[in-house]
């Protein structure tokens, strides 16, 4: 069922992004806006990319436009080794039973007229995936895969958590056999605990269909736990990435810097000390300019290079958006 | 830090919530005391019964439903409970005063900020039209909106979410109230906003000498933030203690479990 492998070599990443830029055009009274600049990263297979990041800063358009729910102005997303922003509509449709989507709410992302057998069955009509015949098998296969009891399929969401409505999304979103999700913010809505089982959740869903997940999320402590890769993200661009532990060992952009010293820490005295510091103000960083030297000492507009320096292999950081 | 002089004593509080399709008793015998100036944080999980405690003691039913209130709610010398209700509009928002989670349902949406604080400045301290724009900018700045004069013009949309907060923050504490009910205020922010607003919520209790009652799920918020803390579940209090004894030495299975169950920065995890 699963294409691609035999595509291209099992090496390269399942999902390339180069460039990805999208602009909101002007409208009356509004200026263009540039909601993605030049967003670039790579994501292996059953590899999960963490993306963090204040709201507004563009994580939740990367993961629309990756998925070609965005339109984008320029740049270039692989998937499988196959260019999706050039794609047909009617090949793009059948590409997108590889790519799936998990959202943050899991009140409003299901329908409440429709019971969890209707919603899986759903995504299998669309793309054909099984027989008519083979429908209530599937979604109990699909029922069980996210450790939930078959029997309640003919149910109505509102009968349900917030924490096993979130497993009826991610099994809506496997109906399809997918090799990646795109997961939103997939815990903020839930209480810690059961954050903590959704994650584990996730984690041997990775492991058994070796899923490649974008895992966009606020939370830092989340991310730790769920991704060994990371980009933060910035007014649209991703101004830091690399390992987990790089990034959080050693966090090098001054925004990075700044949401780690926001994050509160469970440890009351120290937390006391930190929120008498005065508050970080990201508003403060300014974007730089491109005729001047960066804070890496280049003239970016002289040697033609993108404003990005590796500061360890694999761990490279933007030198725009500094303390002015 | 003593209970010799509690602003707010609260006992045996239980709250039965009816509404059309059921009865749900979701306090089920609270006790605590909140001391002058003193934060107490109440943790734990939705449904556990933290909000429901603090609408029961500004009296507030959740929408479509009636609540069947029972035991004290003992407040700076008076007993709420039997009040009337014209007593307690004047209790709530002047002496009491309530921020909640969502900052987008809290304002409305077509009227200017400014005239939204105006009105209830009008209403709750008499003040004459030209003085409540000016006690309104003055509040605004108070809580760090930059350039108030010009903003309190604007409407709510116009305000991004910690924005709004720091809106809704400045309507509580119009009326100088002696104690602020906090529910969830940071749970739809960004950790840098998030860690704003905690500051402001901060600074505005050490210069008024306001009591705090935090409400969250996050244990991270309780920290830095109260002297004591209540976890609650299943409409009871199952652990009271100080702050550093919550974190040190939890007693109780369950805020064991709660602790154990926030995601940590400093502890590596196994992702793939």
């Amino acid at each position: 069922m699963i294409m691609g492998a035999s595509q291209t070599g099992d090496d390269s990443p399942l999902v390339e992004v180069r460039d990805l830029t999208v602009t909101f055009p002007a409208r009356s009274r509004h200026p263009a806006f540039t909601a993605l600049n030049g967003v670039t990263f790579d994501i292996a297979r059953g590899e999960t990319l963490g993306l963090v990041g204040q709201s507004g800063s563009g994580k939740t358009t990367t993961g629309r436009a990756v998925l070609q729910l965005q339109k984008i102005s320029r740049g270039s997303v692989k998937l499988h080794g196959r260019e999706l922003t050039a794609m047909r509509a009617d090949e793009l449709r059948r590409m997108r039973r590889h790519m799936q989507f998990v959202l943050q709410n899991p009140y409003s992302s299901l329908h409440p007229r429709m019971t969890i057998a209707q919603t899986l069955t759903e995504p299998l009509i669309v793309h054909q995936a099984v027989t008519p015949a083979r429908y209530r098998e599937r979604v109990a296969e699909l029922l069980e895969l996210v450790s939930m009891d078959p029997a309640i399929m003919d149910r109505y969401p509102h009968e349900f958590s917030g924490g096993q409505r979130q497993r009826i999304v991610i099994a809506r979103a496997l109906a399809v056999n997918p090799d990646f999700v795109v997961c939103d913010e997939p815990v903020s809505a839930l209480d810690v605990r059961t954050q903590a089982q959704i994650v584990s959740l996730l984690h041997s869903l990775q492991e058994k269909l070796k899923l490649s997940y974008l895992f966009i999320a606020h939370d830092l402590a989340i991310v730790h736990e769920v991704c060994r890769k990371v980009a933060v993200m910035y007014r649209g661009e991703i101004v830091e990435k690399g390992s987990v532990s790089q990034v959080y060992d050693n966090p090098t952009h001054p925004y990075t810097q700044m949401l780690f010293d926001s994050a509160p820490v469970l440890d009351p005295s120290l937390q006391r000390q930190r929120l008498r510091m005065p508050p970080p103000e990201p508003a403060t960083l300014a974007a730089g300019h491109p005729d001047s030297a960066c804070a890496f000492g280049e003239i970016h507009a002289v040697s033609s290079t993108p404003a990005w320096h590796e500061v360890a292999p694999g761990h490279g950081v933007s030198c725009r958006y500094r303390p002015a | 830090m003593t209970a010799s002089d509690p602003i707010l004593s609260v006992r045996d509080l239980t709250a039965r919530i009816v509404s059309r399709k059921q009865i749900v008793d979701a306090v089920k015998g609270v006790s605590f005391d909140i001391a002058r100036g003193e934060a107490v944080g109440f943790v734990g999980e939705s449904g556990c019964g933290k909000s429901v405690t603090a609408r029961a003691i500004m009296r507030l039913a959740p929408e479509g439903t009636r609540v069947e209130l029972g035991g004290s709610v003992h407040f700076d010398g008076q007993e709420l409970l039997p009040m009337s209700e014209a007593a307690m509009r004047d209790v709530r928002g002047r002496r009491i005063a309530m921020v909640f989670q969502d900052p987008m349902t809290s304002l409305n949406p077509v009227i200017t900020v400014g005239a939204q604080i105006d009105d209830i400045l009008r209403r709750h301290t008499g003040l004459s039209g030209r003085a409540a724009r000016a006690r309104t900018v003055e509040l605004l700045d108070q809580v760090g909106i930059p350039a108030p004069a010009q903003r309190a013009d604007d409407y709510p949309h116009q305000f991004s979410g910690g924005m709004r907060q720091r809106v809704l923050i400045a309507i509580a504490i119009s009326c100088d109230p002696d104690l602020l009910i906090a529910d969830e205020p940071t749970t739809a922010l960004d950790v840098t906003v998030q860690a704003q607003i905690l500051r402001l919520l901060l600074r505005l209790r050490e210069e008024r000498g306001m009591s705090l009652m935090l409400i969250t799920h996050d244990f991270g918020v309780v920290a830095g933030m109260v002297e004591r803390v209540n976890v609650m579940y299943g409409g009871r209090i199952v652990e009271a203690a100080s702050v550093d004894d919550i974190f040190r030495a939890p007693t109780h299975d369950y805020t064991r479990a709660l602790l154990a169950a926030v995601p940590r920065l400093d502890r590596h995890g196994v992702a793939p």
